[in-house]
């Protein structure tokens, strides 16, 4: 298969086919926390692609160098990984209130969050440990393919906060059974919107 | 000898119904609808849940009075990663199906917010004994809601439901919705068992 093609393929796989919030459930809790508003949504996408690019790039070398030549990372690799998110976020929020003081209030109260957001480790475990099953394939990710999927997971999470924020931005004034208002609520639009992204499914053969 | 079993029992109990973690505290979602397509995945994940959070709550609450604030949070971070690579290891040697089957989800107990909120507002400000009975009852609050809604999508999705490998209910000359064991089914379970719940409590306010 043609090298760019393949890349575009895990692009989109990780972006639309397997997106990790509709589809694959993962990072949840911030997801309905957050996205009651379309700007704190947008600060958090922003944030998202940011720390977890870098975590998987960061975990990638760790295991490649370090944690697999030394035969220490079948037990090992969840601590380090947890601990390099939980660095990379601590030493972003650093840079972000040195350089930019302006960007820091649009992103620095998301930042903590992040490193239980359980989407960046995810993103990071599966594209850098082998032998976990990611858009049914499992098989090694070299650290360009690695990249494109996790921005491709970021993306994917980016858009699709966006657009659940929108709506729930517009269902406030609707009107919904009392026992339904609220979160109740906005499970019924993620289970709709998931319907939608099913539609996905097998898109260009992924 | 009374006073210490009640103050167990005040705080086992409360993780059901009035600060169910997934119903009222709105934490660790992501695990919950993703493994709850089969009763039996639900059995599993309850019990490593139930394990990494009485023992970290545990650890923490023993040496709650030696962490300094600033750095608790990586601290929180590295005891819990222990006890999930225990977990990780464990189902990985002696039950490799299941461990194939929840895949990635058991790395991710190390950022199931239920964790580490319990780890941050309640054992680092309890006694052993009491974070002990906090972390059963939260675990035990999370496992119920697991199995109800894994009960509810797999006799709805295909019908039957089998634990490890008996039929346990059939329903005969029902034709079933594959949509319950597929992603849209657990957000739409999820929301129905939500709003139930806050009809009950408005009905007892009166």
């Amino acid at each position: 298969m043609n090298e760019a093609y393949r890349y575009f393929l895990i692009f989109l796989g990780a972006l639309l086919v397997y997106n990790i919030l509709l589809i694959r459930f993962i990072a949840l809790c911030a997801f309905f926390g957050i996205s009651s508003q379309v700007e704190t949504s947008i600060g958090m996408a922003m944030s998202v692609l940011f720390v977890m690019t870098m975590a998987t790039a960061v975990s990638w070398i760790a295991w490649n160098y370090i944690l697999h030549p030394l035969g220490v990372g079948e037990f090992l690799y969840i601590p380090v990984f947890i601990l390099i998110i939980a660095a990379l976020v601590q030493f972003v929020e650093m840079v972000i209130r040195k350089i930019s003081p302006p960007l820091y209030r649009g992103m620095g109260i998301y930042l903590p969050l992040i490193t239980t957001n359980c989407a960046v480790l995810a993103a990071a475990t599966e594209s850098v440990k082998p032998g976990f099953l990611k858009m049914n394939i499992a098989y090694h990710f070299s650290l360009p393919e690695a990249l494109i999927y996790t921005i491709g997971v970021a993306l994917g999470y980016g858009l699709v906060i966006i657009m659940f924020s929108c709506i729930r931005e517009r269902i406030k004034t609707a009107p919904i059974p009392h026992s339904f208002k609220g979160i109740p609520i906005a499970f019924i639009i993620a289970a709709l919107l998931s319907l939608a992204f099913m539609g996905f499914a097998n898109l260009l053969g992924i | 000898m009374r006073a210490k079993i009640s103050i167990f029992w005040v705080e086992f109990k409360k993780g059901f119904i009035e600060q169910n973690p997934l119903f009222k505290l709105l934490v660790g979602l992501c695990s919950a609808l993703a493994v709850s397509t089969k009763v039996e995945n639900g059995i599993f994940m309850g019990i490593a849940v139930i394990f990494v959070l009485v023992f970290s709550n545990a650890i923490i609450a023993l040496i709650r009075e030696k962490i300094p604030y600033d750095v608790r949070i990586p601290i929180f971070i590295v005891v819990i990663a222990s006890f999930v690579t225990i977990v990780d290891l464990t189902l990985k040697a002696y039950f490799q199906p299941v461990y194939e089957r929840l895949g990635v989800w058991i790395p991710l107990i190390v950022v199931n917010c239920i964790i580490l909120a319990r780890a941050e507002g309640f054992a680092y400000k309890n006694p052993v004994l009491g974070s002990i009975a906090d972390g059963f009852g939260m675990g035990l609050g999370y496992t119920v809601v697991l199995l109800v809604m894994g009960v509810i999508r797999e006799l709805l999705g295909t019908g039957k439901i089998v634990l490890f490998e008996k039929t346990i209910i059939s329903l005969s000359h029902f034709n079933p919705p594959l949509i319950f064991i597929m992603f849209p089914g657990a957000f739409i379970t999820f929301g129905c068992l939500m709003a139930l719940l806050n009809r009950y409590e408005a009905r007892k306010k009166g």
